[in-house]
């Protein structure tokens, strides 16, 4: 008897008991379905986390004052947490001394009520200088940033977030507009255009002033000069790791610290803060995926059931064919086909079930849910495997039966 | 090639039994169900094999079937020595030289009747169209040339019995063997199933028929009574 033939053997007999087929596929077809909306909902959770980081700019580098040990977490610098300097900056900008390095921008970021006319807004005012833009991967949807000259002469200027924009100026045109914060007049040069907003801020919502203005005019004071975080951009994704190394031994020797691990400051590239994020969603797709795989083992169990079922109650059969001239091998078969048929259907429909909920689903949930071609054809195959596995016992117990006793069995 | 009808031209003996014993063993018990039988049948003899229950008769109708191998002795069918056999090979006897016909018809329910008599080809891998025109031929050969597309549920009991003959004939084979195919049949379905095996037996073949049914057995040329595992007499009828 051959496979086809087999094949249509088994699709008869599933056939003929529609409602305990569909029954039994049923397990593995929520199971293959909870399946690739697990994994879907995760693959969904990881692009968006990657997306909100990739918003920060590209081959990035962050260093921030304090250190994170993986001891003790994060640990401040040597009396204080402003241990990275605008002079820091300004050497880590040097070519000679960090030739990887292609832009650096520093930010001091201090919460501030800005006001223009009537209307009065807090937010963030950050002083960077003018490589921000670049290092930051912005674009302005209005005016100008403000320029090295402005940085130099500590002009009063600034660029407005695009929310912050419409909070002081409503729908009129914010540019050559002033807005007031601390008692100084600054001229708004420019809006940035919208970036939405990632895990920790609202990337809209900021007023953006020159590093020395910010220093000088708004702060004061004796940590005027202490910055919150530095951005470096590395020339390219190969460098990125070369950059690293030459901003590390830079402020090492500049903070005059020897060894590595005792550094005040610490860098983290945005891979490392990928993959961090991912491992984390990660855990938690494999997590979920593990509990649907639990259930797509419960249908594999249910198969079987229903395959010795089948054996048990179809012995005379067994006995009939097998007087009829069917070896061992072919009844083995005939039910290993069932069983894998029953898989593969319910597979198949589980498959289109779990695509048409993860189209449909996302309009219901604020999350993206990717559909995987790997976990469609993945598990689509383990139904498979589970027809086949799950059907092994019960096909070789019908195999084994010895004829005269099937046949008179009743 | 489709001409079902006509019988194997090799004579002869179909069967030869030598000396056939069956020892069937429970725990410490044993129970000799065949103690010493030999018998030979003749290309298209037509032989009842009768018996009361215990007597060894369903064991004989087991070996001669293929169904079962004997414990001591040996069984010649169609020529081949079939008492050393493996599973595999017996299937493959089964499938080629044996038709069974049984009391309960053993069709299945869920095919058609045409499906039910060409389930022997299908073991003896026989193409598919070629299965379907000789399971045509066997059921029109039997009398229901028109009911080919019927499930047996559809049909009455001898129509059934009539199906499970058809197949029985479509591979052929060397012997048709029939465990009691009236037992479970009225007066006139039995009739009609006998005529059929009449009219099997004028056209040559060979025919074993189990049966505790006097009048069946004399249907057949010869009876041959089981009792207490050994042959107790054999005689020629017609």
């Amino acid at each position: 008897m051959s496979w086809l033939e087999t094949l249509r053997t088994g699709w008869d007999s599933i056939w003929s008991h529609r409602m305990r087929s569909i029954l039994t596929m049923l397990g593995i077809l929520i199971g293959i379905a909870a399946v690739i909306l697990t994994v879907g909902l995760g693959l969904g959770t990881q692009k968006s986390v990657s997306a909100s980081i990739n918003s920060l700019g590209s081959n990035l580098l962050i260093v921030s004052p304090g250190s994170a040990t993986s001891t003790t977490g994060v640990r401040g610098g040597f009396g204080s947490a402003s241990t990275l300097t605008t002079s820091d900056a300004e050497a880590l900008a040097s070519s000679l001394a960090a030739p990887d390095i292609s832009a650096v921008a520093a930010e001091k970021t201090t919460s501030l009520a800005l006001t223009a006319g009537s209307a009065n807004w807090t937010t963030s005012v950050v002083g960077t200088s003018p490589e921000w833009l670049t290092v930051r991967n912005r674009t302005l949807a209005q005016g100008a940033f403000f320029t090295a000259a402005d940085e130099t002469n500590r002009s009063a200027v600034a660029v407005l977030g695009s929310e912050t924009a419409t909070e002081l100026f409503g729908f009129q045109n914010p540019i050559g507009q002033t807005v007031t914060i601390n008692n100084i007049s600054f001229q708004v040069v420019g809006v940035l255009a919208s970036a939405g907003s990632n895990a920790s801020s609202n990337l809209d919502d900021q007023a953006l002033v020159p590093m020395s203005t910010a220093a000088n005019r708004l702060f004061g004071g004796t940590t005027r000069n202490a910055v919150s975080t530095i951005y470096l951009q590395a020339r390219s994704a190969d460098l990125l790791s070369a950059a690293y190394q030459e901003a590390q031994a830079l402020l090492l020797n500049l903070h005059g610290i020897t060894t590595a691990s005792s550094a005040d400051f610490s860098i983290s590239s945005q891979e490392s803060l990928l993959d961090t994020a991912t491992s984390v969603s990660r855990t938690l797709t494999v997590l979920l995926a593990g509990i649907a795989g639990l259930s797509l083992l419960v249908g594999g169990i249910g198969v079987m059931n229903i395959m010795l079922v089948s054996v048990t109650e179809r012995t005379r059969e067994i006995g009939l064919r097998k007087a009829l001239g069917a070896p061992p091998a072919a009844i083995r078969r005939q039910f290993l086909a069932e069983a894998t048929v029953l898989g593969l259907s319910g597979g198949l429909l589980g498959a289109g079930l779990g695509i048409a909920a993860a189209r449909v689903v996302p309009h219901f949930i604020n999350s993206e849910i990717v559909i995987s071609q790997t976990a469609v054809a993945g598990s689509i195959a383990i139904a498979v495997a589970i027809g086949i596995v799950f059907g092994v016992y019960p096909a070789s117990r019908a195999a084994r039966l010895a004829p005269i006793d099937a046949l008179r069995s009743e | 090639m489709l001409d079902i009808a006509e019988a194997e031209p090799a004579s002869g003996e179909v069967i030869t039994l030598t000396d056939v014993r069956k020892t069937y063993r429970s725990g410490s018990i044993e129970f000799e169900a065949l103690r010493g039988v030999s018998l030979s049948i003749e290309q298209g003899e037509y032989v009842a094999i009768m018996g009361p229950s215990g007597s060894g008769k369903s064991t004989l109708m087991n070996i001669l079937g293929c169904l079962d191998v004997p414990t001591a002795g040996s069984y010649l069918l169609a020529g081949d020595d079939v008492s050393e056999m493996d599973e595999i090979d017996l299937a493959q006897v089964r499938n080629r030289r044996i038709g069974f016909v049984f009391q309960q018809f053993n069709l299945l329910p869920s095919l058609p009747a045409w499906r039910n008599v060409e389930l022997p080809l299908t073991y003896a891998h026989v193409p598919r169209d070629v299965r379907k025109a000789k399971s045509v031929a066997a059921l029109e050969k039997v009398g229901l040339g028109d009911r080919i597309g019927n499930r047996p549920g559809e049909m009455s009991g001898g129509q059934q019995q009539r199906v499970a003959v058809a197949r029985a004939l479509v591979s052929s084979p060397a012997l048709i063997l029939a465990d009691e195919p009236t037992g479970n049949l009225d007066s006139t379905a039995t009739e009609d199933v006998l005529a059929l095996f009449d009219e099997l037996h004028q056209q040559g073949r060979t025919i074993v028929l189990i049966t505790h049914e006097a009048e069946v057995a004399d249907r057949a040329g010869r009876v041959v009574r089981v009792r207490d595992g050994q042959i107790h007499s054999d005689r020629i009828t017609a």
